[in-house]
């Protein structure tokens, strides 16, 4: 659909964002600075990012919700991200998608927290029907009990942010990083990580998933292939907050700075190569 | 009727305005911005937080990002967010001025934003500067009149 097509049909223009492989600190940067600085809505799909990374909401604190000796012993990258919410572990297998929206741009949406993940479950529901149990169940996107996306938003005066993390597929091993939050739904009923959880992969491929995204959105936008200027503010001083945590913020004890100021170094270096656009902290 | 009259009086002195319809509560002595929050103004100084309208609608607030004490405010800028339901949500000022103090209690205990809107869950205190545009803030009236109209979408 043109876009004064889309006018005619009364649909808001959605500029949709495809990707692959995307470090997730970078997407998280370009998100918040579409959120901050663009007046456009946005859909942005993520297929997969690079190296296994934690993601913790904004409040999260490290030594609570991760094993911070393994975490540091293997060098696996901790990112606060700019949206509330809990812990993820992503890499290759997972599948982000993200709506970055005008307040007035779903007609009768109040811009609050749960109706925003009631109308994004709307979009997901579609994907699902004749094929699994979805729904939205304490604020988790779920097929049956089982746990299969992690959910975040931000909210401004006039714009927000919804940005899922989808378990396509995930390595056992990696949720051995994560410990068992102090906060949890009921639904969860003390189920450690692995029973908690589910692949989406066991219900659809990766492209049906995607696919299925984008026809749903259709229904509420006209979907617009996004010029690179749109993408670019330069005029802009925005700074995201986003970032990734250094191993003193982990937890790695003040005595061993001497010893650990090579390691610190080389962790950043390491982790950084990941993240070439980025800055670190 | 007299247990009505008794409600309605017993309102006045508390210097609430709770509308007929069971919306939230909105207080009489202060000024009311479209983004939710409210401020106090006695002489230069302001006190700033969100409206039980929002905290109704934002859920259980698990974290509050404070400003800076001696930072600078905006009137409909955001100095600070929330945080509700895996989501954070900007606060914007309703004044301008410097931020003289922020609620520390806010930092162990969040849902003091819940329980004590107008009270105890005050997020900043400001020293005014000429600039805010006080006039340009909803009264008690408009604001709940406001909160229907949203409501009713």
């Amino acid at each position: 659909m043109t876009a004064s097509q889309a006018r005619n049909a009364g649909l808001p223009i959605i500029n949709l964002l495809r990707l692959k492989g995307m470090p997730i600190l970078q997407q998280l940067h370009l998100e918040e600075r579409l959120l901050r600085t663009s007046s456009e809505n946005w859909c942005i799909i993520n297929d997969g990012t690079t190296r296994p990374t934690i993601v913790m909401g904004v409040s999260g604190k490290a030594k609570e919700l991760l094993e911070t000796d393994a975490v540091l012993r293997d060098e696996i990258p901790v990112i606060r991200r700019f949206t509330g919410g809990g812990t993820v572990i992503v890499d290759q297998g997972t599948i982000f998608i993200t709506f970055i929206c005008n307040k007035d741009a779903i007609s009768g949406l109040q811009s609050y927290p749960r109706p925003i993940m009631s109308w994004s479950s709307l979009i997901y529901k579609n994907i699902f029907q004749g094929i699994g149990e979805f729904s939205l169940r304490e604020n988790d996107y779920v097929i049956g009990n089982h746990k299969f996306g992690g959910n975040a938003q931000s909210i401004t005066k006039n714009r927000w942010v919804h940005h899922t993390s989808f378990l396509w597929d995930y390595e056992v091993s990696n949720m051995g990083y994560l410990k068992m939050p102090t906060r949890v739904p009921e639904y969860r009923q003390a189920r450690n990580h692995v029973e908690f959880i589910c692949r989406l992969k066991e219900y659809m491929s990766r492209s049906v998933f995607i696919d299925g995204t984008m026809d749903a959105v259709a229904a509420y936008f006209a979907l617009r292939s996004p010029d690179v200027d749109d993408m670019q503010n330069p005029s802009s001083q925005f700074e995201p907050s986003s970032r990734i945590l250094t191993r003193q913020e982990l937890g790695e004890e003040a005595s061993m700075e001497l010893v650990g100021t090579v390691s610190q170094t080389s962790y950043m270096a390491a982790i950084s190569s990941t993240f070439p656009t980025s800055k670190v902290a | 009727m007299a247990t009505s009259l008794w409600a309605t009086r017993a309102a006045s002195y508390l210097r609430i305005n709770v509308p007929c319809r069971g919306f939230a509560t909105v207080l009489n002595d202060l000024k009311y911005a479209d983004s939710h929050e409210w401020v106090r103004v006695e002489g230069k100084s302001a006190t700033v937080g969100i409206t039980d309208h929002a905290q109704d609608h934002l859920g259980e607030v698990v974290y509050v990002e404070l400003p800076e004490e001696g930072s600078k405010v905006e009137q409909g800028a955001s100095f600070g967010a929330v945080e509700s339901v895996k989501a954070t949500s900007d606060v914007n000022s309703p004044v301008s001025g410097k931020v003289v103090e922020v609620n520390k209690k806010l930092s162990d205990s969040p849902g003091l934003v819940n329980s004590s809107p107008y009270e105890d869950g005050w997020i900043i205190k400001v020293e005014l500067e000429g600039d805010s545009d006080l006039p340009c803030l909803m009264d008690p009236e408009r604001y709940t009149k406001f909160c229907e109209e949203e409501d009713s979408h």
